[in-house]
């Protein structure tokens, strides 16, 4: 009799942390110690503490072991499942207060600072469940929302429900999801479409993955309630092909719902039918455009086309079509099973539930949290994240990815939701939120967006081609020291140009971050263009290391270690030292900085 | 699937198994399972508590859970139930047979087993 159970994370970061080494090594050892019988191992989604992986928890205590290794396996096992005494070096259990060892090990998971402010309802079953286990999803009230609609609901029923619930796309856009659905079911056709948009491209967002890689059930019963309620047959998933362990959960999660009969043919005998396929992305970012995606599922280059006609009058394969995301999609079981009034309970006025924010950057606790909407920012980043590590200062907050903008210090206290963020020229994008410390310099950051859709502009329309080539030119001789007042107002006309005469959202948004960090962080820009300083200390070419002469004590360390052989002794010995001082030839200079982290006597610095 | 009925099915089925990870259940069980509690049979009085709970349709009322020595050793092997609001009860001595008593009667019918307690034991 099973009474125990080792749910280990299997999720992407764990997996790269060695989770799968682990799981091996817990099997082994629960077999040596006699306890194959007693104690079941289970591979689960992701926890969401990435940054305390491989995690471990065991239940029924709800002990949450973080970065565990290899070797630390032996000692859970015979400690912890044969004896009962937790591995206190382990246990993760901050919570904010003074605790003592004992309270420490019986910190329930649902009481640590990172947990506790957190409402799961996208992630529920991420870290609780077996992902391949449709059995597992199943007890959990799985399918139970697509039995109720198909038995009791009609179509209209359904769209009412969501419409009433209040849901908004958490693609990034924030349209109306019951609004999209409605759209699309009057129309007539031969065939219509569902499609799922899993193809999370913004640098640092991985909510959606985690959703499929935790929970891919879920989305399966969300995308034949859609189905339902707009008269569609078929789905497709769009998903990246770099997410190798979620395609094969989606996959696995698809087959065994069509051998449980909960896709095919006649669903729970209500005549209804739906299937789902899986279409690989190859990774471009415009793909993730909604009608650069049904393009690329047709087999043809991802390339956007002008609206209207909308997906919902002419879509895939020129069928009305509704195309949703992941995290949108996660949000319907929940919805049809507690109702509308359940789901508008949560969040603000006009942004109602919750959202999933993927947290990086300058950070303590990186990983995946969701949290109603309207929680501050300063929440999120001083309690549930954290706080930024090595005592350093918040500087900004970047959302929306490459679409998106910054949020200040100043607005640090912003309730976020979608029209929080809109309102401040920011935007909720899909939920990657990367917080930046003192150490950032505003410019190159929006240089390193610029990058991305520099190279992620599909060329067809001449105002992204062009228009954002040109923005990282300017930015770059910005960032050499090379740029000009006037710079910066021929910087700020471009992006407005850009924004207004785009062809789709990829080039509508990609201005974003400069402009953002050009409302907030002006003067940053005016210290790169008048002064020709850097002030975090970042571009490279703004940069002079010196060695202040009276600190330096001529140990010489700097000097060996300079890969370009800078730097070089000089006649002067300083007052109370023994040796010459050393100085930087800024010639011969690259600007790379190991001279001042050799340096123990904090004798160079950057100014 | 043809029915609901049939999900249901599932459900059930699968309830029990999954509920462990729930840790809503109201009543703790707690063996104590350090190596005194071991060498004393503790593992025989553990296995038997999950197996009449889970038999007992009890599984989502009732953790049951290890923990280490308590200090009272000559009295092993030794469960403890914590119930919200009550005050722990401690058997002391267990055996297998003795375990499923309790389970029946008191985390079943709400009963505490009064032979087996410490207290009867240090009378």
């Amino acid at each position: 009799m099973i009474r125990s159970h080792v749910l280990i994370c299997g999720g992407t970061g764990c997996t790269s942390s060695g989770s799968v080494q682990i799981q091996q090594a817990f099997k082994e050892n629960i077999e040596a110690c006699g306890l194959s019988e007693e104690v079941k191992v289970v591979e689960t989604g992701c926890f969401g503490l990435c940054a305390l992986g491989p995690v471990v928890i065991v239940y029924p205590d709800g002990t949450f072991y973080s970065r565990v290794e290899v070797g630390d396996v032996k000692e859970i096992v015979e400690e912890h499942l044969l004896k009962g005494r937790k591995v206190e070096r382990l246990v993760y259990s901050e919570t904010g207060e003074e605790l003592s060892t004992e309270e420490k090990l019986n910190v329930a998971l649902g009481d640590t600072t990172f947990y506790k402010s957190q409402n799961r309802v996208v992630l529920r079953n991420c870290g609780v469940i077996n992902p391949e286990s449709i059995e597992e999803y199943i007890a959990m009230d799985g399918y139970a929302a697509l039995g109720k609609v198909l038995t009791e609901m009609t179509p209209e029923d359904v769209i009412k429900v969501i419409t009433d619930s209040g849901l908004r796309g958490r693609g990034g856009g924030g349209f109306p999801t019951g609004f999209k659905w409605s759209l699309c079911a009057p129309n007539k056709a031969d065939q219509k479409y569902v499609v799922c948009n899993a193809d999370e491209g913004d640098p640092g967002a991985f909510m959606d993955r985690s959703v499929l890689e935790g929970d891919p059930h879920c989305l399966v019963e969300a995308m034949a309630i859609a189905g339902y309620a707009i008269g569609a047959t078929e789905g497709y998933v769009y998903v990246r092909a770099e997410y190798p362990i979620a395609v094969k959960r989606l996959q696995k999660a698809i087959d065994d719902a069509r051998e449980y009969g909960l896709l095919g043919k006649n669903i729970f005998e209500s005549g209804f039918d739906f299937d789902l396929h899986i279409r690989l992305g190859a990774g471009a970012f415009v793909c993730g455009e909604e009608t650069a995606l049904m393009t690329s599922i047709e087999g043809n280059r991802g390339e956007p086309r002008p609206r209207p006609p909308y997906p919902a009058v002419k879509g895939l394969f020129g069928k009305p079509t509704v195309e949703n995301n992941v995290e949108t999609f996660a949000n319907v079981p929940q919805i049809i099973l507690k109702g509308a009034e359940w789901f508008a309970s949560m969040g603000t006025e006009r942004s109602k539930g919750t959202k999933v924010f993927a947290l990086g950057g300058n950070i303590n606790n990186t990983g995946l949290v969701e949290i109603p909407m309207g929680t501050t920012l300063r929440h999120i980043i001083d309690d549930i994240g954290g706080g930024i590590p090595n005592g350093k200062k918040f500087k900004a907050a970047q959302t929306g990815g490459p679409s998106g903008g910054c949020i200040p210090e100043s607005l640090i206290d912003t309730e976020v939701d979608f029209d929080n963020l809109t309102a401040i020229g920011c935007m909720m994008g899909s939920g990657g939120l990367i917080v930046m410390d003192e150490d950032t310099c505003m410019v190159d950051m929006a240089k390193f967006f610029l990058e991305f859709t520099v190279d992620e502009s599909c060329g067809k329309c001449t105002p992204c081609r062009v228009g954002t080539k040109r923005l990282l030119e300017m930015l770059d001789d910005i960032t050499k020291g090379k740029g000009t007042l006037e710079d910066i107002d021929k910087l700020e006309e471009l992006c407005n140009y850009i924004k207004q005469n785009s062809l789709c959202g990829l080039g509508q948004t990609a201005p974003n971050p400069v402009l953002a960090t050009l409302k907030f962080f002006r003067d940053e820009y005016v210290a790169h263009v008048v002064d020709k300083k850097c002030p975090a200390g970042v571009c490279k070419d703004l940069l002079t290391f010196t060695i202040d002469k009276d600190k330096c004590i001529g140990c010489g360390l700097c000097a060996r270690n300079c890969p370009v052989s800078a730097i070089v002794k000089t006649d002067y010995i300083a007052p109370g030292h023994k040796l010459p001082s050393y100085e930087i030839d800024a010639e011969k200079c690259v600007k790379c900085g190991v001279c001042m982290g050799n340096c123990k006597f904090k004798a160079i610095s950057k100014i | 699937m043809k029915s609901l009925a049939e999900l249901q099915a599932i459900k059930e089925k699968m309830k029990d198994k999954v509920v462990l990870r729930e840790g809503t259940a109201d009543v703790r069980v707690v063996v104590g399972m350090a190596t005194c509690g071991i060498a004393a049979g503790a593992r025989p009085v553990l296995n038997a508590i999950v197996e009449c709970v889970n038999e007992g349709g009890l599984a989502d009322k009732v953790t049951v859970s290890q923990t280490g020595c308590i200090g009272l050793c000559q009295y092993e092997p030794i469960v403890e139930i914590f119930e919200a609001g009550k005050d722990k009860v401690t058997y002391v001595k267990m055996d297998a047979d003795k375990a499923k008593r309790v389970v029946e009667e008191h985390l079943k019918g709400g009963k505490i087993v009064t032979d087996y307690t410490i207290a009867a034991a240090k009378n």
